[in-house]
């Protein structure tokens, strides 16, 4: 049960799963209760006496916006102004509140009926508390901006006023309740700024690293440059002469059960003092034999690989090499992408202070129960003595669904019985510990008829993980556009082992899938005499859902979704028409197409050169993410974010080379992510289809890296066959 | 704007010293050593959590203060370098009229997103204002490069400084 639960969390977090989530509405009982003279309703809702309304967020908040949208969900259905809700970060407690992570775009989809359904709850139970106070029936009285009215007797009274008596009420069958007509939403769909937005412009502590707790000491590691291996000896004597360090601690084989790490840990008064006696550490590490792992292997691997059949098949339908053989145009092309680091401007931290057999952490973790269940496995102690409080996250991306820092500092804070410790990774190491978005090759052939239709796609994915099987974000997923979409397709792939840990990087797998076969895709349409979202179109055909084929062992409501191809007709449509595309586009422009995480994303980018660099001068992006942008205000900051970081994947240099086993970037300068200069104007278009509302940290990404990649190839008459784009 | 950037000798350090340092109007006292970067004379002994670590090298600007008026990288920046130059973080930047009008155009446009970056890109807007009040687009761009936001938020902060600056709200 729990594997499963895991393998689905996998699943949702790749790309998104079909959903179908029961709500659980713990009551007050258990909870801590809302603060000084207040009544806690259920788990997330809570009333003070003046009306205030503390609403509790549950999820990580990473700067994709939870921490406004899940609570206005809950104070929507709750029917009170949203400018009387206080959010307050609920701790890790899966018991009380269902799943709590931030990945996969899965929080607005997850939560869109749970968390109306939350506010709901605690609305009835205020309502049956005020009916029996007055002795009218429930179904008379009706509700507006916190307060509670019966219109016959012209009674009103705020919700304080019945909150304690609410609070005892029963928890009323979600069946019973009734939600909002979407028409009468007052706070969905209006623009609301982050709660925390005051508390960052006056430089308030919030995040992980602002973590300060009394007689607390700090802590760095140095690990080994090359990942994995091991520590044969070290000499701590000149780190311990340092006036502060207090302690220097071997740690061995922690961190993750993936790619656990050895490292040396040193604790002092200050972190600058323990960073400064890191550096003099002599530490002394068996590489066992990972040297061999570097880009040039691993592209000879490829290329060997490329010269034989897929280790394995992930799809095949009809016949693709025959179709190949009496194909009247043949296409073929290999492409390729570098790994990626996420690179979060917070670097990897986190807060421990362990006594007694329990623990207690203050943790900035994308996924915060799975990293409570590994600091427990560490310590050896049950779950229920670990307790994790959620920091802000100075963000995300991706890195910290692994919480291999939450066991790092816990191992450290053992150390130092009842002592809170403070782990921040330097730069460098924060690097090095990182894992990785997978690196790629692709073959690719294509057969177009006489007619320019596209009659078979095959491709032979090279990526990385272990024993055969591909590691995070580097899976070759069996409804690939467009083999999803013709008579004959075959997709394999082959898996290369390496010392380089992989994780989701926003929108895992396809921010790479995405590039390649929309960067082939518009070398087949160009043979085929079109455009690429004309040919995209035609390929599309009429609207249906396709249904991908089952993978086998993952259980139904985690399969991957169904592709709407009107859905995507529709924004490519939307967005050529806001770009004016023409049948023979300027030069410079690109277009890229993709669905992820239950998004449907279309992309036009105009790239020009200036100075002797490109530079992307314009963006346009149309999106269907269903009926409803809750929070329209973070919804546009959620999409030119992507954009931004989608232009960084391909211009600019954004690579982590791997030379001798060591990834080859230890700080910004090597690492050139995007900055205000390389920002174009972006015009944002959503299209509004009849679809529960689902996720917008990632969907909008896939689509763009495509875009000016092929804007680039328009503009300078050479296809972009690898990330990143050099001249 | 001048970015001030002092490399520290990385490996020698001296002897704690007591040392005077002027920080939001306040004069404060520390006992360190003077090669302890500013940053985390801040962060530790003077608990000003507000300017950030990000790479410890003066490349991403999430540690930027001001020293009298200038927008310093904290990180690289010791504190026997700094001498009696009047330091200004985050949490004291809104005492200046520049600093509130660009404080409060953050708060209103609602920059951040994981809001990380956000004290040093502030700290940044406000050194440009003051020395150039109605920046050109270029001009913003030069000022507010060494500043990196890894979520994207520039089309915000661009506003922002435009809106704290009086000049329109435009793209």
């Amino acid at each position: 049960m729990l594997a499963d639960r895991r393998l689905a969390l996998k699943a949702m977090l790749a790309a998104g799963g079909t959903l179908a989530f029961d709500i659980q509405i713990a009551g007050a009982q258990g909870a801590k209760p809302g603060g000084a003279a207040s009544a806690r309703i259920n788990a997330y809702v809570a009333i003070a006496a003046d009306n205030t309304v503390t609403i509790t967020s549950k999820n990580p908040e990473i700067g994709q916006g939870v921490k406004a949208m899940l609570p206005m969900l809950i104070a929507e259905e709750l029917d009170v102004a949203w400018g009387s809700v206080k959010v307050e970060q609920a701790v890790a407690d899966q018991s009380r509140f269902g799943e709590q992570f931030a990945g996969g775009s899965m929080s607005t989809p997850m939560n869109w009926m749970p968390m109306r359904q939350a506010g709901a709850t605690a609305r009835a139970m205020i309502v049956a508390a005020a009916a029996k106070q007055w002795g009218v029936p429930a179904a008379d009285i009706t509700t507006s901006a916190g307060e509670v009215i019966h219109a016959a007797s012209k009674r009103r009274a705020p919700y304080a006023a019945l909150a304690a008596a609410a609070a005892k009420e029963a928890v009323p069958d979600v069946a019973s309740l009734k939600l909002k007509d979407p028409a009468s939403f007052t706070i969905i769909g209006k623009p609301v700024p982050g709660p925390d937005t005051p508390a960052i412009v006056a430089g308030k502590p919030l995040f992980g690293v602002d973590t300060v707790l009394p007689g607390m000491v700090h802590a760095a590691l140095l690990t080994a440059p090359v990942r994995g291996a091991t520590l044969k000896s070290h000499d701590a004597a000149k780190a311990l002469a340092l006036p502060g360090v207090r302690k220097v601690v071997p740690l061995r084989q922690l961190g993750h059960d993936d790619a656990p790490v050895d490292a040396l840990a040193v604790m002092a008064d200050s972190w600058w003092t323990a960073s400064e006696a890191r550096k003099l550490l002599d530490a002394q590490w068996d590489n066992g034999g990972r040297e061999k792992h570097s880009d040039a292997t691993f592209a000879a691997a490829a290329k060997a690989a490329f010269a034989g059949a897929p280790a394995a098949s992930v799809r095949k339908e009809g016949d693709a090499a025959a179709a190949l053989a009496k194909a009247a145009k043949v296409v073929s092309a290999e492409y390729s992408y570098p790994f990626l680091a996420h690179a979060t401007l917070e670097p990897q931290n986190c807060t421990a202070q362990v006594k007694d057999g329990k623990a207690e952490l203050w943790a900035p973790s994308q996924m915060p129960d799975e990293g409570k269940g590994m600091v427990a496995k560490a310590l050896g102690v049950a779950p229920d003595a670990v307790t994790v409080n959620l920091t802000r996250i100075g963000g995300g991306f991706g890195r910290r669904l692994q919480s291999d820092f939450m066991v790092l500092v816990a191992m450290i804070a053992r150390e130092v019985p009842g002592v809170p410790v403070k782990l921040i990774l330097e730069r460098e190491e924060d690097f090095r510990l990182d894992f990785f978005r997978p690196a790629g090759f692709h073959k690719f052939d294509a057969a177009l008829d006489a007619q320019g239709k596209l009659t078979a796609f095959r491709t032979h994915l090279v990526t990385f993980g272990a024993k055969g099987q591909p590691g995070r974000g580097g899976e070759l997923p069996n409804d690939l556009v467009p083999a999803n979409l013709v008579p004959n397709a075959d997709l394999g792939m082959t898996v290369l082992d390496s010392n380089v840990p992989l994780g989701w990087l926003r929108a895992p797998g396809s921010n790479a899938l995405a590039y390649a076969t929309q960067a082939f895709l518009d070398e087949v349409a160009a043979a085929a005499g079109k455009t690429l979202p004309a040919f995209m179109l035609d390929v599309l055909g009429e609207a249906r859902a396709v249904v991908p084929p089952k993978i086998p062992g993952v259980p139904d409501i985690f399969q991957p979704p169904p592709f709407d191809t009107g859905r995507a007709a529709g924004v490519i449509r939307e967005v050529m028409k806001n770009a004016a595309w023409q049948e023979k586009p300027a030069k410079g422009r690109g277009f890229g197409f993709y669905f992820s995480h239950l998004g449907y994303f279309a992309v036009v980018a105009d790239v020009a050169e200036a100075d002797g660099a490109l530079r992307v001068t314009k963006m346009w992006v149309a999106g269907d993410i269903g009926s409803t942008v809750i929070n329209p205000m973070n919804a546009e900051q959620q999409i030119r974010g992507s954009m931004i970081e989608g232009i960084g994947h391909v211009i600019g240099g954004l690579k982590v080379p791997v030379e001798g086993g060591q990834v080859q970037v230890a700080n910004f300068d090597a690492y050139p992510l995007p900055r205000i200069d390389v920002v174009p104007p972006i015009e944002i278009a959503m299209v509004r289809t009849d679809n529960p509302p689902t996720g917008l940290g990632e969907p909008a990404l896939p689509p763009v890296v495509a875009a000016v990649a092929n804007a680039i190839s328009s503009l300078t008459g050479k296809r972009v066959r690898s990330l990143p784009y050099q001249a | 704007m001048r970015i001030v950037q002092m490399q520290m000798n990385k490996t020698v350090r001296g002897d704690p010293m007591p040392t005077m340092l002027k920080v939001n109007g306040t004069s404060r006292q520390v006992d360190v050593p003077g090669e302890k970067p500013l940053l985390w004379v801040l962060r530790e002994d003077l608990g000003y959590l507000g300017p950030k670590f990000g790479c410890g090298a003066g490349l991403c600007g999430a540690c930027t203060v001001h020293l009298d008026g200038q927008a310093i990288r904290s990180c690289i920046t010791p504190i026997n370098a700094v001498g009696e130059g009047a330091i200004t973080t985050i949490e004291g930047v809104a005492a200046s009229a520049v600093g509130k009008r660009v404080s409060d155009a953050w708060v209103d446009i609602d920059v951040p997103q994981c809001g990380y970056c956000q004290a040093g890109q502030i700290m940044s807007a406000v050194a440009l204002l003051e020395s150039n009040p109605a920046p050109s687009d270029s001009d913003i761009d030069a000022a507010m490069a060494g500043n990196l936001c890894r979520c994207g938020t520039y089309h915000r902060i661009r506003d922002a400084i435009k809106q704290a600056a009086g000049g329109a709200n435009a793209r």
